[in-house]
């Protein structure tokens, strides 16, 4: 089921969807993996600065081979480049910022989110220590936070529950979430899917979600 | 004034078993790692750590990890480090999560004389269990205490003889703070200048918060992940 290419193909509808979220003027953070690939599909004619939570505000492309600088990171530890107006702060500047409220939106990965917009993806119990980093700081902090995920786990198994299994990041911090099959919103009358992939229907979507979905009345097809 | 020490062995000499050390460094970049050879060398023991992360095998706070030389960590994230995480799993190691946010807060909030401090951080999580909430404004807000050390060990990129430090891009990080939340900073920098070769409306972390400074003998400046393209855009 899960070959290379397929996995490549749902990244990048997840990826391209998320993208169309971005206004101009916006202050992003992105977090590590797929929510990184969103600062290669800014739309042509924005201005998008990406923050990141190690001290930078306005990240760059990764840099040139042989202009790699130990000290420019992200906070995936890759390697990347300024851009015009850069700027750099401690850490605890840049956590004033996104605790602050200064950060239009945060994107993150998830192992599970459920219906009242709880979010885990920092700790297996006695499998996995890893830590959260700067998520639940993100989750508790930005304006709006965007979940881009793969819709179930590589065994088909729902990641988005009635209820998370596993230690939480944040309680009731998600806005929407974004998968492969589909655009989600988390309100108050539970989670509203509003968009469906192309050749999905709204009962596809809700046979790989545990948590109920109520159908937008304006269901759309997810453009990617 | 003058507070130059002559090497990263003399500015360690009081390091003694227990002690609590914080170290810059956000992943492998800004990391002491001058001062955490000569501690590996040293061999001082039942050492706590606070440090974003904890270095890669071989290197940065990976070093003293592997030697044994740690009881307790605490940081935010560890995800890079294969033996903490095992060492951890059997028992052989104290971590302490937090969340980076906090983590940050926590130091800067041992430096600048405040106790506790009130955030909106991990409230209804597992990091806040056992702790204070409190609402503010119809939100809660769980009470986190300040984080101090016995010794901070920093990196700049620049300092001079009094202590005035200046980082470079995004080696900074945790650096400024934790210069200002322990009974003894030292610095290490790659450049060492006379007083006065600094520019004032530049310093970073002004020299009253540093004891001891020196320019380190060896940088390896290792990139964690290189990530690079292939033609000029």
């Amino acid at each position: 089921m899960n070959k290379p290419g397929k996995d490549v193909e749902k990244r990048e509808r997840i990826v391209n969807r998320i993208a169309r979220e971005l206004r101009d003027g916006f202050y992003v953070n992105l977090g590590i993996g797929m929510p990184t690939l969103i600062a290669n599909h800014v739309p042509p004619g924005m201005e998008v600065i990406f923050q990141s939570e190690n001290g930078m505000l306005g990240i760059g492309i990764y840099p040139v081979d042989g202009q790699e600088d130990c000290d420019l990171i992200n906070a995936g530890k890759e390697t990347v480049s300024e851009t015009a107006g850069t700027s750099y702060f401690s850490s605890a500047d840049s956590f004033a910022m996104i605790r602050g409220g200064h950060i239009d939106l945060s994107v993150l990965g998830a192992m599970e989110v459920d219906e009242e917009g709880n979010l885990a993806n920092w700790m297996i119990p006695g499998k996995m220590v890893k830590g959260m980093g700067g998520a639940m700081d993100l989750v508790a902090g930005a304006r709006r936070v965007v979940v881009a995920m793969e819709h179930t786990t590589r065994e088909g198994v729902p990641k988005i529950l009635k209820k998370c299994t596993l230690p939480l990041t944040g309680v009731k911090v998600v806005d929407t979430i974004v998968t492969e099959m589909a655009y989600i919103r988390v309100t108050e009358r539970g989670l509203v899917l509003e968009e469906a992939a192309p050749g999905l229907t709204a009962e596809d979507v809700q046979r790989a979600t545990q948590a109920r979905l109520v159908v937008s009345e304006r269901l759309k097809v997810m453009e990617g | 004034m003058n507070k130059v020490v002559a090497s990263a062995d003399e500015a360690i000499r009081d390091v003694g078993d227990g002690s609590v050390i914080m170290m810059g460094g956000f992943g492998l970049c800004g990391i002491p790692e001058n001062l955490i050879r000569a501690l590996a060398k040293k061999g001082s023991k039942n050492l706590t750590t606070i440090s974003n992360n904890a270095g890669v095998d071989g290197l940065g706070v990976g070093l003293l990890l592997s030697a044994g030389q740690i009881r307790r960590h605490i940081g935010t994230y560890v995800g890079e480090n294969k033996l903490l995480e095992s060492m951890v799993l059997a028992g052989k190691v104290q971590l302490d999560l937090v969340p980076q946010g906090t983590f940050s807060e926590r130091i800067r909030a041992a430096g600048a004389g405040i106790p506790a401090f009130f955030t909106p951080t991990g409230v209804g999580t597992m990091v806040a269990e056992g702790k204070e909430t409190r609402e503010f404004d119809g939100r809660t807000y769980v009470m986190e205490r300040a984080l101090p050390a016995d010794f901070a060990f920093v990196k700049a990129w620049k300092g001079d003889r009094m202590g005035n430090l200046v980082y470079r891009k995004t080696a900074r990080n945790f650096n400024p703070l934790m210069a200002t939340a322990a009974k003894v900073t030292i610095a290490e920098v790659e450049q060492l200048v006379e007083v006065g070769g600094l520019d004032g409306d530049s310093i970073h972390t002004p020299s009253v918060y540093v004891k001891r400074i020196f320019q380190g003998e060896l940088y390896e400046r290792r990139i964690e992940k290189r990530t690079v393209r292939k033609v000029s855009c």
